[in-house]
């Protein structure tokens, strides 16, 4: 830079020195210093060249120029020297996925490398030179050797030759040898390649500009993430068994199933259900709930139902006490009296209760209500009736069957698992129903084609065989209750019967084609379905209307009657004369036989008492009277002994439904020694009426 | 489906109950009749405690399952009934009079 600066300053000190020396010498004055001025002149032209140099270095100032005081100007300022590069980014940032957030990566980098040369030098005792070598093949080696060799010679004599030649031209002949050597073998193995001149050869490289290189990189955005968490326990693994083994059901059925549309439909039918109202699928858990609630609200009276004992009755032989437990009740059933009542055969908890009207005058609808003890402030199932109900009775084989006689005389059969507020069966006036309320209704056993059947007997005097069809009810007489013995004689010639009114039948336990019939006009009539035209015994029971008549739970032959002549009778269905008669001062609603024991059995009367008599214990009195009905003049129409627990349910005219429990007198199961448990079962129940018959009865007849 | 409403009112009128609570699998209430500050205080817990009280059950016996689950303490009950899908929670005060 000097030596060029010196030419190129030499113009403009020409200008100026000439100048500077007009005004220099000016300026001192010219005191003849010749000499001087000659050196001067060489001096000074050296010295103006630097003068100039330095002046022209002083005087440009820049106008951005800071300012400083003195004693800025003074400051040290500290330079250190690092090993940083300074193209090496100072913060980098990375998304750390184990801390989920975006850190700062602590040391970055310095290192710069500025130039890369990847070498292709082998080790010759490593595998790839051996393979090279082995691909080249050991008879090249040898020529490779000579080959060597002879570089090495040509060399030699080159190096000798060219003793006096610049050293760089002996390396550089060194370069070519070696060139040259590596050259020659590999044109030694090949044989086909053109022998380079190793004297003439030279290798030229040059290298191109490098641009800089740049790092540069992206970072995607962090994917989002949810959190997961699960358990596998025993019975989520058991859940997913089950529902392999639901699905492998489903296609194995789906492969025996021709209907393959019909499948697809109930795929359809079953994703609407699924999506269909949230409400209604919590009905289950809603029912569960209202249970509980009542159970916590009704606490103390299911208490008393398992567990109360009437502990006084330790100290009173001959009576027992009925202790109310709950009242079953509808508001719409308010109005309406209960016409009957059933205990479900198959579930213990389960009751039916009819509603409906006596009273001729005032007739409305009617109501069917199920209740459970479980809930007892709302029924399980209501179903609403154009006319009342006045007799209800269920399948004791298929509990969702409930056979109806309605006021109106027909009757009907309802379904409770279908969803349905109609019966599912119904008789039509054409079908032969009856002409007069039907008063009872009586499931039979399945009849020869397996169809069920069920009798009712109606105030028009018919005792009707009706049997489920396919959709119909077929309806059969079985017997016609004639008054008269002689039929009168009508206007064809033909020979008119006057019907009496049934009011209540049942059926025997064990014999199953005999039954009862009882009449309004107080008489039983003994008869078998095998026999339509006549009966086979008549009993004249009582004075007025027969209310009910049943059968001995255990003892074949005996029954009873209860009657609107405020009487109750003990029959042996062989005789003509009662065993027992009781008067219990009111028309007496309803009897029934306890199913624990063949002695006892309670009544009903329409001023409010439930009567409750063991005949083992007392012959002529009853060992509980007592009122249950809150409100006076309430009527009781019916009771049902519960066949399970000892437990008795009422009904009365206004609707509601009682339960009560028996205190242990009454279910007295007499013992036969001391200290030996008493043998539990129909024999002996048959035997101990047996017993008690014999002390009754007159001396039978040697027929008999 | 109104069978269930009444059923859900029969139970809210019913002696003694405080508040009814329909909570869905993932312990969101969807229908309650308490204040919203209860209502998700109760789904919140009793959900975790019903699920865990299920889970007991279920590890015992695996083909067994949780019917209902009643937490009595001194001022009320608390009653769930869970479900596959939902869980209702009754709170009742048994001793009302």
């Amino acid at each position: 830079m000097p030596v060029a600066a010196k030419p190129a300053l030499k113009k403009p000190v020409d200008t100026m020195s000439s100048q500077g020396l007009a005004s220099k010498k000016a300026s001192k004055g010219g005191k003849g210093k010749t000499p001087r001025g000659k050196d001067m002149d060489d001096m000074s032209e050296m010295g103006e060249v630097g003068d100039e140099w330095m002046q022209q270095k002083t005087m440009v100032k820049p106008d951005d120029q800071l300012e400083l005081t003195e004693q800025e100007m003074k400051e040290e300022f500290t330079r250190i020297l690092t090993a940083n590069n300074p193209h090496a980014p100072q913060n980098i940032v990375r998304f750390s996925f184990k801390e989920k957030v975006f850190k700062q990566v602590a040391s970055v980098d310095q290192l710069a490398i500025h130039f890369t040369l990847d070498g292709n030098m082998l080790h010759k005792d490593s595998d790839e030179a051996r393979r090279q070598m082995a691909r080249g093949g050991l008879a090249e080696a040898a020529p490779s050797e000579p080959a060597v060799a002879e570089g090495e010679e040509k060399a030699e004599p080159a190096a000798e030759g060219g003793e006096g030649e610049a050293k760089p031209e002996g390396e550089g002949g060194e370069a070519e040898k070696e060139e040259g050597a590596t050259q020659t073998a590999p044109a030694a193995k090949d044989g086909s390649k053109k022998l380079t001149n190793q004297f003439n050869f030279s290798e030229r490289a040059s290298q191109t500009f490098n641009n800089p290189y740049r790092e540069r990189g992206t970072q995607t955005e962090p994917p989002p993430r949810v959190n997961f968490s699960s358990t596998a326990n025993q019975w989520e693994i058991y859940d997913a068994y089950a529902e392999d083994i639901q699905r492998q059901e489903k296609s194995k059925e789906k492969k025996g199933f021709r209907g393959q549309q019909e499948s697809t439909s109930r795929k359809k039918i079953s994703a609407i259900e699924s999506q269909g109202d949230d409400i209604s699928r919590i009905e289950k858990p809603a029912k569960i709930l209202e249970r509980m609630v009542n159970q916590n609200t009704y606490d103390d009276i299911a208490q008393d139902f398992k567990y109360w004992e009437d502990v006084s009755d330790e100290y009173r032989e001959q009576e027992g006490t009925l202790l109310p437990l709950w009242k079953f009740s509808y508001e719409k059933s308010k109005r309406l009296a209960v016409t009957s009542i059933c205990w479900d055969p198959k579930y213990r908890d389960l009751l039916a209760v009819g509603h409906g009207s006596y009273d001729f005058l005032k007739q409305t609808r009617g109501l069917i209500c199920l209740y459970s003890l479980k809930n007892p402030s709302f029924p399980e199932f209501i179903y609403n009736t154009e006319t009342g109900v006045m007799c209800l009775d269920i399948h004791p084989a298929y509990p969702h069957l409930v056979a109806v006689g309605f006021y109106d005389g027909s009757v009907g059969v309802f379904s409770l698992t279908e969803k349905l507020q109609e019966p599912m069966y119904k008789c039509t006036a054409k079908g032969g129903k009856h002409t007069d309320p039907v008063w009872e209704v009586k499931w039979q056993k399945d009849d020869l084609d397996n169809n069920m059947n069920f009798f009712s007997i109606g105030g028009d005097g018919r005792v009707v065989s009706w049997t489920l069809v396919k959709n119909e009810l077929l309806c059969t007489d079985v017997i016609l209750l004639k008054l008269d013995e002689s039929p009168a004689d009508g206007a064809d010639g033909t020979q008119l019967f006057t019907l009496g009114c049934g009011t209540a039948f049942d059926f025997h336990k064990q014999t199953d084609y005999l039954f009862l019939v009882g009449t309004e006009e107080g008489k039983i009539h003994k008869c078998s379905k095998a026999y339509s035209s006549q009966f086979l015994d008549t009993f004249d029971a009582h004075h007025m209307a027969v209310h009910s008549v049943r059968w001995n739970t255990f003892h074949p032959k005996i029954f009873l009657s209860c009657s609107a002549d405020w009487t109750v009778k003990i029959w042996e269905h062989t005789s003509n004369m009662p065993l027992f008669t009781f008067d219990l001062g009111s028309s007496v609603g309803d009897v029934a036989w306890a199913p624990y024991s063949s002695t006892v059995f309670a009544a009903v009367t329409s001023d409010g008492k439930v009567h409750v008599f063991d005949l083992n214990v007392n012959k002529y009195e009853a060992l509980c009277e007592q009122v249950v009905v809150t409100k006076k003049k309430t009527k009781l129409t019916h009771i049902e002994f519960n066949p399970n627990y000892p437990m008795i349910i009422v009904g009365d005219d206004r609707g509601y439904v009682t339960s009560l429990k028996l205190s242990p007198n009454l279910r007295k199961i007499p013992k036969e020694k001391k200290g030996v448990e008493a043998a539990k079962g129909p024999e002996v129940e048959i035997a101990k009426m047996d017993k008690l018959l014999s002390l009754v009865r007159e001396p039978p007849p040697e027929k008999k | 489906m109104s069978e269930v409403e009444e059923m859900l009112k029969r139970i809210q009128g019913h002696k003694g109950v405080i508040g009814i609570i329909v909570v869905n699998s993932e312990g969101i209430p969807i229908r309650t009749t308490l204040d919203n500050s209860t209502t998700v205080q109760y789904a919140g817990l009793i959900h975790q405690l019903s699920n865990k009280a299920r889970s007991v059950v279920r590890d015992i016996d695996p083909q067994n399952d949780l019917t209902f689950l009643r937490i009595r303490s001194k001022k009320h009950e608390i009653m769930v009934a869970p479900d596959k899908e939902y869980i209702l929670i009754c709170i009742q005060n048994p001793s009302d009079n």
